[in-house]
């Protein structure tokens, strides 16, 4: 029997609910007047028709604000043809049910089968084109199903069981084209000297191979697993040949007069050279475990480490924002719960690049979906996700440019804290595999192939299994007993399922012991699972353990007091081979030598073409008045204020926040990086930054890498964190690397990113790529997203006293300008505002910057430093007003030539909007100003002015003139308002 | 003797451990278990003076913030719990545990549990989360877990906050002096302006108790604003021991240890 509850809200279209999804639909261009917005929940089994009556009364419904009707699953509802159902396609995960099935568990029933649909009752029938728009704006077709008219259902939709059949693969047989074919059907995603090295493996076995073992070597060396460009060969050149013209920018260093490189241009291995290479030259003894596990780990005190780790989850987000987005964050949070034994995750980051949100949506490209459509989605997925598993985030940015369109990229990272003593694991022969967490269904098929791909404007429809949909309160249960069972010493290695599935994290926990695995004993969601759809699918929530046999019961014991599934699936079986069955027929039988060694390494071309002109968009602002010029970079996409997004983070969960995303009284002044406090009752402190500028990339790689991790260190030391401990995260997003100029512009970043972080002493501790990301338009024409780097900083504050925030703090302090200023224009925000071409990117003294660094540092050890706050787009004019607007004070600045290097007779605008590297502004008070200027003996720095009771920023220019003068109001109102507009909202009231 | 706290969590608590940190700091021994165990042994509620239903989400508030706990606690728990209240012990819920409370129905009845629980906690009017911080006022003193009238900062952090109930409800809860905590706006008023009441509730409630005062349920965080850096603008303001929220955990601990000792 099944029956329907409709939950109807009393306020009927006033309620909340109502409301949201009629302004959704206002959004979309439809008529949305008086919707109504039920909730129905579907129950089937042997219900008693009265029990249920009362239950939906006083538990389904919130008997306050909702009345509650029962009927039959098959019974008429008055409104009929007015309305609209979205409920979650069969098999899709929908966290809802789970928790029906609890609270009706709790009252005594016990259900076959529940659903939740959302009912939406319009004033009048929908049209067909209605229905379509209805159901875009309402849900997503990769997820969700939409049907109109009244609901009638007997029963609820089930899979159909699975019959086992072996699927074996003709491989052995297959010309170079039958391959390729074969390569495309099965979305394998390799190329073709793999293909060829799988053929050849199974031509000396004598046999084909079975769908499953293809599938499984497909996954394990696919880029994204392997990281066989940025691991591999390459064979890297320089184009010098253009003439620096009107049209053309200047040609850049050469990586081979720097000496970087070997003069034939042969890299054996780019990550090791570079990145790696940075990590082992500096050596740092607090370098606990670098690049061999889920996350990098440095030290924190005598007993504790912290670990972090950020990844990029772009293709899914592209298709699907909110699954797309929540699921990233919850594969980075698994990454940390799998680092070592286990680490407890205390703090998210997010970082993302949309299209622009303006953009005309006759412009966005058929199979992209418009980019604000995508950022609600993507920050109502990461919301969602970090708010549930209890995690802070308080550390992030935004940005924008019109590349992304097709191709967001959406950042996601997870620091954890781990006692010393967990760091290690080991797998070891006997022990037991166990898979815990959520269960196996269909969703994320192929999303480790899928992700090496470049989208199309098919892709929405092809590869919609790619997308997952998690649900964070399975994993927050996973991670509780997870961590009780650490600490119980119950298991020896634990890893989390990501891409790949079981596939990659059994294959990899193995990779030395061999493992058997009998997938048949896999818990399911539902019915008619194949065996490779088991151990390939992507399915959130599941972390895999090595369990000493002993152990075992404990084990299952503690999850299960918890409600957490956990099942003994197979044996790290010491055959150094992966075995695989299904009811006891065999269908895996390779060995790992085979499937982690047996990719062949191929060398790929990189150029570079030096100066090759950038396209610049159409400026905004005509005239020359500073003032102008300042308020359109203030409120510029990348610049404006992220209080819209910001907001909706829980920031302050596990009570260690000590630097928050915002700062001063009207809690509108942004942070330059966030601190925390990580050990309750402790009293250190660590600050997590990060660094990106996406129009560095256009004029050079190389600079933009080295700009990068400057900017994350200068967020870092300004907060208050301490250079000398201090490790780095690199994650690059680039355009498709088979194409040798976008793998020569990887290459250039790489070679920045080594002699960047090699200089400061920072090292790499961890790392990860994303490098196919282009956009196919209909027309055929493939959009590269512009080249990006993010680098992310973490490392413990120099103290808790130390911490420094960047909002003006007292009328009469000292501001000081630390560092020189240059006529470094390339990319930077007055170019774009302006749409002044300028050719000089800003470039890096890192000996230099080290020194002003550790004074800093030095400084606010002794308490001199009320307020810092980096220079970076917009220049010195930008981070003044930004530190006017966040202390609610005024200051008054007078430019001078002596912020140039000698010599260099530099313009009011350079020294205004110049974005030179390794600049610093800090206010200390009068009487501590002598104090501070001596710690910098030796190194630039200059008295720029005073702070000023009156909320007002004054900028004189070297003459005299006034330059600038500009309310903090005002400021702060252009500053704060652009998101807000742009998602046609009020901007609200601050409390100062 | 140390009076003893529970920090009871369900699949979803995410704020236990800050919790119990917290009651430690303030003296109390402070266990943390889950309601598996207690709706195990529902017996052992009998140990403790001061039971504390923290944030986060429990079973996701999937069907409504707080309603599978609340339901638990309602089919699973509630002679224990009955028992518990009626020795004159303590119970606190700080944001989901508000919402489990209140859907509970511990804090609206003239009985331990009100059935059904006549005022709810629902959607922010803003319609989505909001993490930020606002300024309270202490405007009952009706029950031992406050002392003074006094305005108090503590972070919100929550999408379902908005108190609502028929009217009726509203007075009877004005003038049994049950509203123990209001929003209010810089000069200290009780308001319904966004963000200073940053959910929309009804008369600005942020926070209320039972007429017994024993259970006390409220939005906000005092557990995140208990250590001076907690503040956000403590590097402005001059260095304080604690920040505000310390003193209800401070109150409540010392009530429990005078229930411990009878």
């Amino acid at each position: 029997m099944l029956f329907k509850v409709r939950l109807t809200p009393k306020l009927k279209d006033q309620s909340p609910e109502s409301l949201r999804a009629a302004r959704t639909l206002k959004e979309a261009g439809l008529h949305s007047n008086g919707l109504v917005h039920r909730r129905l929940i579907l129950i089937e089994g042997k219900v008693d028709p009265g029990e249920l009556e009362r239950i939906s009364r006083e538990l389904l419904a919130d008997p306050v604000i909702e009345t509650a009707q029962v009927l039959k699953g098959d019974e008429p509802e008055p409104e009929g043809e007015c309305l609209l159902h979205v409920s979650r396609r069969t098999g899709v995960m929908d966290p809802i049910e789970q928790s029906l099935m609890r609270a009706l568990f709790d009252c005594g029933i016990q259900p076959q089968g529940v659903k939740s649909v959302d009912q939406y009752e319009f004033a009048a029938p929908l049209t067909p084109a209605e229905v379509a728009k209805a159901y875009t704006a309402l849900g997503n077709s990769v997820v969700d199903e939409a049907h109109r008219g009244p609901l009638l259902l007997k029963s609820l939709p089930k899979g159909k069981p699975y019959r086992f059949k072996l699927q074996q693969v003709d491989v052995r047989g297959l010309t170079e084209e039958g391959l390729k074919k074969l390569n495309a059907g099965m979305r394998l995603s390799m190329n073709l000297p793999e293909l060829q090295a799988v053929q050849a493996f199974y031509r000396e076995l004598q046999r084909d191979p079975s769908d499953v073992e293809l599938l499984t070597l497909a996954q394990t060396w696919s880029e994204h697993c392997k990281h066989k460009t940025l691991a591999g060969k390459v064979h890297y050149r320089e184009h010098r040949a253009h003439e620096s013209g009107p049209d053309s920018d200047v040609v850049h260093e050469s990586l081979f007069d720097m000496k970087l490189l070997p003069l034939d241009g042969r890299i054996g291995n780019l990550l090791k050279d570079t990145i790696k290479r940075a990590t082992e030259e500096l050596n740092k003894p607090w370098c606990l475990s670098v690049f061999v596990d889920n996350a990098g780990v440095i030290e924190f005190d005598e007993s504790e480490a912290v670990c972090f780790k950020v990844e990029t989850h772009n293709h899914p987000s592209a298709i699907e924002p909110y699954g797309g987005a929540g699921t990233g964050l919850g594969g980075v949070i698994r990454d940390i719960l799998g680092t070592g034994l286990g680490a407890r995750p205390i703090l998210n980051t997010n970082v993302f690049c949309f299209g622009p949100l303006d953009a005309d949506p006759r412009q966005v490209p058929k199979g992209a979906m418009h980019p604000r459509k995508v950022m609600r989605g993507v920050v109502n997925g990461v919301r969602d996700y970090g708010n549930r598993m209890g995690i802070p985030t308080p550390n992030g940015s935004i940005h924008f440019d019109p590349r992304y369109t097709g191709n967001p990229l959406v950042y996601a990272g997870c620091v954890g804290i781990i006692p010393r003593d967990k760091i290690q694991k080991q797998a070891r022969q006997g022990d037991i595999i166990v898979v815990a967490g959520g269960r196996t269904g269909r969703d994320g098929i192929g999303g480790a192939t899928f992700s090496s791909v470049e989208l199309t404007s098919e892709s929405e429809t092809i590869s919609a299994g790619a997308v997952q949909i998690g649900n964070a309160i399975t994993e927050q249960m996973v991670q509780e007993c997870l961590l009780q069972a650490r600490d119980r010493g119950l298991y020896r290695a634990v890893t989390d399922c990501g891409a790949g599935g079981l596939s990659s994290a059994v294959g990899e926990m193995g990779e030395d012991t061999g493992a058997s695995v009998e997938l048949h004993k896999v818990p399911v969601k539902y019915e008619g699972l194949s065996y490779a759809e088991v151990w390939l699918s992507e399915a959130q929530e599941r972390m895999v353990f090595a369990v000493p046999p002993h152990k075992l019961e404990e084990l299952l014991d503690l999850f299960r007091s918890e409600d957490v599934e956990a099942t003994a699936i197979g044996t790290f079986d010491g055959s150094g081979r992966l075995k695989l069955t299904w009811d006891g027929h065999e269908v895996c039988d390779m060995p790992m030598s085979f499937v982690h060694g047996g990719m062949p390494k191929v060398e790929r071309e990189a150029v570079w073409n030096s100066g090759v002109p950038r396209g610049l968009p159409d400026p905004i602002v005509k005239s020359e008045d500073p003032g102008e010029i300042l308020l359109a970079i203030l409120g510029s996409p990348n610049v404006c204020s992220k209080e819209w997004v910001v907001r909706q983070y829980d920031h302050e969960v596990q009570a260690m926040s000590a630097v928050k995303p915002f700062t001063g009284p009207g809690r509108d002044g942004p942070s330059d990086a966030c601190a925390i406090v990580p050990r309750l009752g402790g009293d250190q402190a660590i600050v997590v930054s990060n660094g990106l500028n996406t129009r560095l990339g256009d004029v050079d790689p190389f600079w933009m890498a080295q700009s990068n991790i400057d900017e994350a260190l200068r967020n870092y030391v300004v907060t208050g964190g301490d250079i000398d401990h201090c490790a780095i995260l690199d994650n690059f997003s680039w355009g498709n690397c088979n194409k040798p100029d976008r793998l020569g512009g990887l290459v250039r970043a790489c070679y920045g990113c080594y002699v960047a972080a090699k200089a400061f002493g920072t090292p790499f501790i961890s790392g990860k790529d994303s490098l196919n990301n282009e956009f196919m338009t209909e027309a055929g024409v493939s959009v590269a997203i512009p080249p990006t780097l993010l680098i992310s900083a973490i490392g413990k504050a120099v103290s808790l006293k130390g911490l420094t925030t960047m909002d003006l703090k007292q009328p009469g302090s000292k501001l000081f300008l630390l560092g020189f200023t240059r006529d470094e224009f390339a990319g930077s925000h007055h170019e774009m505002v302006t749409g002044r071409r300028a050719t000089e990117p800003p470039r890096l003294d890192t000996s230099m910057a080290l020194r002003l660094y550790r004074a800093l540092n030095e400084a606010q050890r002794q308490g001199l430093v009320r307020s810092a706050h980096d220079c970076a787009e917009g220049g010195l004019a930008v981070a003044v007003a930004e530190m006017v607007l966040a202390g609610r004070l005024g200051a008054k600045v007078r430019l001078d030539p002596r912020l140039a290097p000698s010599g260099a007779e530099p313009h009011d605008a350079t020294l205004l909007f110049s974005e030179s590297n390794s600049r610093i502004i800090a206010e200390v008070a009068a009487q501590d100003a002598l104090a501070f200027w001596n710690l910098f003996k030796g190194l630039p720095i200059q008295e720029i002015g005073e702070v000023t009771r009156e909320p007002r920023l004054l900028v004189f220019g070297m003459k005299g003139d006034k330059l600038i003068d500009q309310d903090a109001q005002t400021l702060a109102k252009v500053f704060r308002e652009p998101l807000y507009k742009a998602f046609g909202e009020e901007l609200p009231r601050t409390p100062a | 003797m140390k009076p003893k706290a529970l920090v009871l969590r369900a699949a979803g608590t995410n704020c236990e451990r800050e919790t119990a940190w917290t009651l430690k700091q303030a003296g109390a021994e402070a266990t943390i278990l889950h309601v598996n165990q207690l709706i195990h042994a529902p017996s052992r509620l009998e140990e403790f003076q001061l039971v504390v239903i923290p944030g986060g989400f429990s079973y996701g508030d999937d069907l409504g913030s707080g309603v599978v706990f609340a339901n638990q606690l309602r089919t699973r728990l509630k002679s224990a719990i009955e028992r518990y209240i009626e020795d004159g012990n303590l119970m606190l819920g700080i944001c989901n545990g508000f919402q489990v409370l209140l859907k509970a129905g511990l804090l609206t009845g003239r009985d331990v549990f009100d059935d059904p629980p006549r005022a709810t906690l629902t959607w922010n009017l803003s319609g989505r989360y909001g993490d930020r911080w606002v300024d309270l006022r202490i405007v009952s003193e009706r029950t031992p877990f406050v002392s003074g009238r006094k305005i108090v900062s503590y972070p919100v952090a929550h999408a379902e906050g908005r108190f609502v109930a028929p009217p009726a409800v509203l007075d009877e809860l004005e003038s049994d002096n049950q509203i123990v905590f209001q929003y209010v706006d810089g000069a200290g008023r009780p308001t319904q302006d966004f963000p200073f009441n940053p959910n929309g509730s009804e008369r600005a409630i942020a926070g209320i108790c039972s007429k017994s005062g024993q259970v006390l349920g409220l939005m906000p965080h005092p557990e995140r604003n208990v250590r001076h850096f907690h503040h956000p603008e403590w590097t402005r303001l001059s260095k304080r021991e604690h920040g505000d929220g310390y003193e209800l955990f401070v109150n409540a601990v010392k009530h429990a240890s005078h229930l411990a000792q009878c």
